[in-house]
């Protein structure tokens, strides 16, 4: 069962179905969703099977494959996985039907071709895979740069009005910043032609080679730019709000839940095996930026109106905690960042798809547009609820845990930053709260109110839903004139399926995250060998974890 | 007693063949019947090229000097001999095309009728069609192949002026806008003079200093007095006269303007086949005759590849009519090729070269830029083809497999990975690179990033913007398009996700003989 090429099988699976709904007739829509939903369960399927084929106790990686790609380059078709790809790639499993699901309804401007939005997210995940799964630095490097166009044109063609300007700057920014990193690949690639004698771009062979320490801050920065502005930190970071707010619902989970997610990977995968010294040097460099945008980020989130930027924002700081754990140089806070990345694209992930939902009801983006939504489809308000407790780290969802684990593996060696960081916590709870009470809570108002029924965003599916009778006679029934009625209809059965296994993952990895952790933690281990870290904590990362329960 | 120089005909047969065939082109003109002329000729001018480019594939492995010296049938000649023909095969293709243009050809029917006069509205309605184009063009593609074999600077020179003539005409040949198309063979004529005469003088100067315009000569006299005034100055007139024909800034002034006034068909011709010529002489003449005196040169050429890269980029960004934005993008092109002429010696004993990095270069852009130039055939108004960028708003909705191949072409030349324009990049960056010319692959980048912008502009327009009311339609694409463009569609793909076995020819081929 090793054998099986299980991530290759994850890159061609969604490549295929990606040509096959380009393929379909004009007129199977239909299909092209089922199909697109079908490919994703089935890439779900081959990230569970190769979590159960992967041993956490072996080698570092495992699931290898290598093929000779471009012997001119020494460039290898080298795939692998250690504990933290892994879970990156069952993250991209879980996320993915999820957000085909999500995007059942999405009504393009211009009607443009459904089948087209669903054929580049097949695309997407194709290379997502691609990303975490090379051990080749060119190979990761290729999937890294190839990656944009499927999201620029899921942006410049699905999004919202500012859609252009969001897809240009969204594409530009991350060029900019792989192209900084191609010089240090390519530069990378010659030291170690000096060094082994043959240029390589084999993650493993590369880990080994010792570069002298003033080529290593240069090829360190290469690096950095190119993921601080995927990641984004904060000097680095303008393009996401805009590209958060203008992009499909669908796009925007993927793009904060896993394209973002690419640029602290890439820190604790590249950065800091590859220039350890560097890596140390630097570090406090690093920690100000984090710690900045996890300040930062969260006073401008409380100051946005624009539902979609506040989420994004908020992002920006919960990936100013993720830097924050992997620059700590401990595994513990390390294991909590890597935990950190899954469990922020449950929650954020959850946030902006009730937010989406939200934004079908309304039409509006606006915070100020809504009110008083909780009377009227309490599951809604719940899931939004759920997704915003966890965003701000409540004991119980998944993300105190990893957030816990980060502040507490990070405190022993860098205690300012820590308790600064902290602060952050208050702030979170402040925007997740402000934004809940404003629209869910209070007296009716808002776009919602007596308005003539939006019948091309709402669910229709909503008549048949279960737990939405009673918005189904609030549709249905003529609302006198006189008194103002919301007309919200709660979440429909497609919605529902939406929602329920994001609320199940984040209770469930709240309370047992151990499967995650046990996955995680020797590679992030062994990384800290790697960066000459203490690799001291590696014990109490389990433990404390069941003591937050 | 005169003896004559032996000359192996073997490998001179690419050669022959093109202008063989070009002479036969010349004698149809002159005595075939007008009607099936058309065929004939594109027949003719096709066996020439395709004929050109099997010959010297034959020919690949071929090392030697030939007709008395004068001309080295080597490696990079080979390589970039087939690459000329092959890329001139397709470029027949597309001057063949008859289904786009509602005149049934994309050339005036007869050149020398004053643009406007009663006769020439008379003639644009006809469906008379001029066919000197092929032989010219037969001509134009043998003096390219020449040049880039030229082992001595007056054949190299002869090479040069049989494939710029050629080029002044046909450049005013369009049939539409023929003001535009005049004024650009005219302006192009006049500097294209100017650069033959510097590349005159500088052979002179050469030729003073060292007593030869053999260039293994020269290399061994420049080995000895390497710093002579003469000698640099000539090296830096030659220089000139070369960058000029491969469109480097600050010799580029030309290109925008030739560009857009040349016939379509013309512009990609140029864009792809001039380039490669220009950068095999280019890179024979630094290499082979100046390949022992390279810090006379090095600065030189640091220096206007950094010009070229940032004019291209930078002007590229304020262009509204999408031919001159590619002509901009070709001078940014032209920068980044000479960063991997600077890695030639460098990369010498290591695994990758930058002469192997700069031909591979040169056939991906080449049939890149082709394929490019041949989507804007397609979109036509009333006027001819619509070229100014505001047209393309929306093309997506109109024509999607237009578009694609379109967007598919720009992110090549954006150097966007899995298409052939990032394995060239890479390859010439990292010859660059381990030359230890990193500051200069750093403005490279920068240079992409900011040439990226207007490349995705582009796609922007068709993709997502709105369509325009009445816009300009897009083409059936007749047989002969349609076989330029699926090859370059599959050449562009093929060389970004499989470009090994290519690499390693290039690689292979990457020897001089001097």
């Amino acid at each position: 069962m090793t054998d099986f090429p299980w991530l290759l099988s994850m890159i061609v699976v969604p490549a295929i179905g990606a040509a096959a709904v380009a393929a379909l007739p004009r007129d199977r829509e239909a299909l092209a969703k089922q199909l697109a939903l079908g490919v994703s369960l089935l890439v779900l399927v081959l990230a569970v099977l190769a979590t159960v084929a992967f041993d956490a106790g072996g080698d570092r990686f495992q699931l290898t494959t290598s093929v000779a790609w471009i012997p001119d380059f020494g460039v290898d078709f080298a795939l692998g996985v250690d504990g933290i790809a892994l879970v990156m790639l069952l993250l991209i499993g879980v996320l993915m039907p999820v957000v085909v699901l999500a995007s059942w309804r999405e009504t393009a401007p211009g009607r443009r071709s459904v089948r087209a939005f669903f054929a580049w997210l097949l695309l997407l995940e194709s290379l997502m895979v691609g990303v975490f799964a090379a051990t080749d630095v060119f190979l990761f490097y290729v999937f890294f740069e190839a990656m944009l166009v499927p999201m620029y044109f899921l942006i410049g063609s699905f999004g919202g009005p500012r859609r252009q300007y969001a897809a240009v700057k969204f594409f530009l920014y991350s060029l900019v910043g792989g192209l900084v990193m191609l010089a240090a690949v390519i530069g990378l690639y010659v030291v170690s032609s000096g060094e082994l004698g043959e240029g390589t771009f084999a993650f493993d062979a590369l880990r080994q080679i010792d570069i002298d320490p003033g080529v290593q801050k240069l090829l360190f920065l290469g690096f950095f730019v190119a993921f601080a502005i995927k990641a984004p930190l904060v000097p680095f970071h303008t393009w996401l709000p805009d590209s958060g707010a203008e992009a499909p619902i669908g796009g925007a989970v993927l793009l904060v839940g896993v394209l973002d997610k690419v640029g602290t990977f890439g820190f604790i995968r590249y950065c800091l095996p590859l220039f350890p010294d560097a890596s140390r040097d630097l570090a406090p460099f690093v920690l100000v930026l984090a710690v900045a945008g996890i300040l930062y980020a969260a006073l401008l989130a409380m100051g946005q109106s624009d539902m979609k930027r506040l989420v994004s924002y908020t992002s920006i700081a919960h990936f100013g905690f993720i830097a924050l754990g992997i620059f700590a140089f401990t595994t513990e806070a390390g294991t909590g960042a890597v935990l950190y990345m899954v469990n922020h694209g449950i929650s954020t992930g959850l946030l902006f798809l009730a937010v989406g939902m939200l934004i079908a009801r309304g039409g509006s983006r606006q915070v100020s547009d809504y009110g008083g939504v909780a009377s009227q489809a309490p599951v809604l308000a719940g899931v939004l609820l759920v997704a915003g407790l966890a965003s701000l780290a409540l004991p119980g969802t998944n993300s105190f845990v990893s957030e816990f684990l980060v502040l507490i593996g990070s405190f022993p060696t860098r205690p300012v930053f820590t308790v600064l960081a902290t602060v952050g916590i208050i702030l979170a709870a402040l925007y997740v709260l402000i934004l809940y009470q404003r629209t869910m809570h209070g007296p009716p108002r808002g776009v919602l109110l007596d308005e003539p029924e939006p019948s091309e965003t709402l669910e229709p599916a909503v008549s048949g839903g279960g737990g939405a009778s009673a918005a189904t006679a609030t549709v249905t029934a003529p609302a006198p004139p006189a008194v103002p009625r919301l007309r919200v209809p709660d979440l429909g059965r497609r919605e529902l399926a939406v929602a329920v296994p994001m609320v199940a993952l984040i209770i469930a990895l709240g309370f047992y995250p151990q499967p995650l952790v046990r996955l995680i933690e020797p590679a992030v281990a062994a990384t800290m060998v790697d960066v000459g870290a203490d690799p001291a904590g590696v014990q109490p990362a389990t433990t404390d974890v069941e003591g937050a329960d | 007693m005169v003896q004559a120089p032996e000359i192996s005909l073997a490998a001179l047969a690419p050669l022959l063949f093109v202008l063989g065939a070009a002479c036969v082109g010349v004698l149809v003109e002159a005595f075939g019947p007008p009607e099936g002329r058309h065929r004939v000729q594109v027949a003719v001018a096709l066996v020439g090229t395709l004929g050109g480019l099997v010959t010297s594939l034959l020919l690949a492995g071929e090392r030697q000097v030939t007709a008395g010296g004068a001309l080295a049938v080597d490696g990079p000649a080979v390589f970039l001999q087939a690459t000329i023909a092959g890329l001139g095969a397709l470029s027949v293709l597309l001057f063949a095309e008859r289904s786009l243009d509602p005149a049934r050809s994309a050339f005036v029917a007869a050149a020398a009728v004053p643009a406007g006069s009663p006769r020439d509205r008379e003639l644009m309605t006809s469906s008379r069609v001029q066919t000197e184009v092929y032989p010219l063009t037969g001509f134009a593609v043998g003096g390219m192949m020449l040049f880039v074999a030229a082992n001595d600077l007056l054949v190299m020179f002869v090479a040069l002026e049989v494939l710029s003539l050629p080029l002044y005409l046909i450049s005013g040949l369009a049939r539409r806008r023929r003001l535009l198309s005049q004024e650009a063979a005219v302006k192009y004529f006049l500097l294209g003079a100017f650069a033959s005469a510097f590349f005159l003088y500088g052979l002179a100067l050469v030729y003073g200093a060292t007593g030869s315009v053999r260039l293994a000569d020269i290399r061994a006299a420049a080995a000895v007095g390497g710093t002579d005034l003469l000698l640099v100055l000539g090296l830096a007139l030659l220089v000139v006269g070369l960058m000029f024909k491969a469109s480097v800034a600050p010799f580029h002034a030309w290109t925008p303007d030739v560009y857009q006034g040349a016939p379509t068909p013309v512009t990609a011709f140029m864009a792809a086949c001039t380039k490669v010529a220009a950068f095999g002489a280019i890179l024979r003449l630094l290499y082979v005759a100046f390949g022992t005196s390279e810090w006379t040169w090095r600065p030189l050429v640091y220096g206007i590849a950094i010009v070229s890269m940032v004019v291209g980029a930078v002007l590229g960004l304020t262009q509204t009519d999408l031919k001159r934005m590619l002509a901009y993008s070709s001078i940014a092109h032209a920068g980044f090729l000479l960063t991997g002429v600077l890695g030639l010696n460098g990369g010498a004993d290591a695994a990758g070269s930058g002469l192997g990095a700069t031909m591979f270069y040169l056939l991906a852009y080449g049939l890149t830029t082709l394929g490019a130039f041949a989507v804007l055939t397609l979109v036509r108004d009333g006027a001819g083809e619509a070229t100014h960028l505001s047209r393309w708003a929306g093309l997506a909705r109109r024509s999607p497999l237009t578009a694609a191949v379109m967007a598919l072409f720009l992110l090549a030349l954006a150097g966007i990975p899995l298409t052939s324009g990032f394995t060239a990049k890479f390859a010439v960056f990292r010859a660059a690179i381990d030359a230890g010319a990193w500051p200069l692959v750093v403005v490279a980048l920068l240079a992409s990033a900011v040439a990226a912008f207007f490349y995705l502009r582009v796609i922007v327009l068709m993709y997502f913007a709105e369509p325009v009311v009445d816009g300009p339609t897009v083409g059936v694409p007749g047989l002969p398009t349609t076989i330029v463009l699926a090859v370059t569609v599959t050449a562009t793909v093929v060389l970004g996700i499989a470009p090994g076995a290519v690499l390693d020819v290039a690689e292979r081929a990457a020897i001089f003989v001097g």
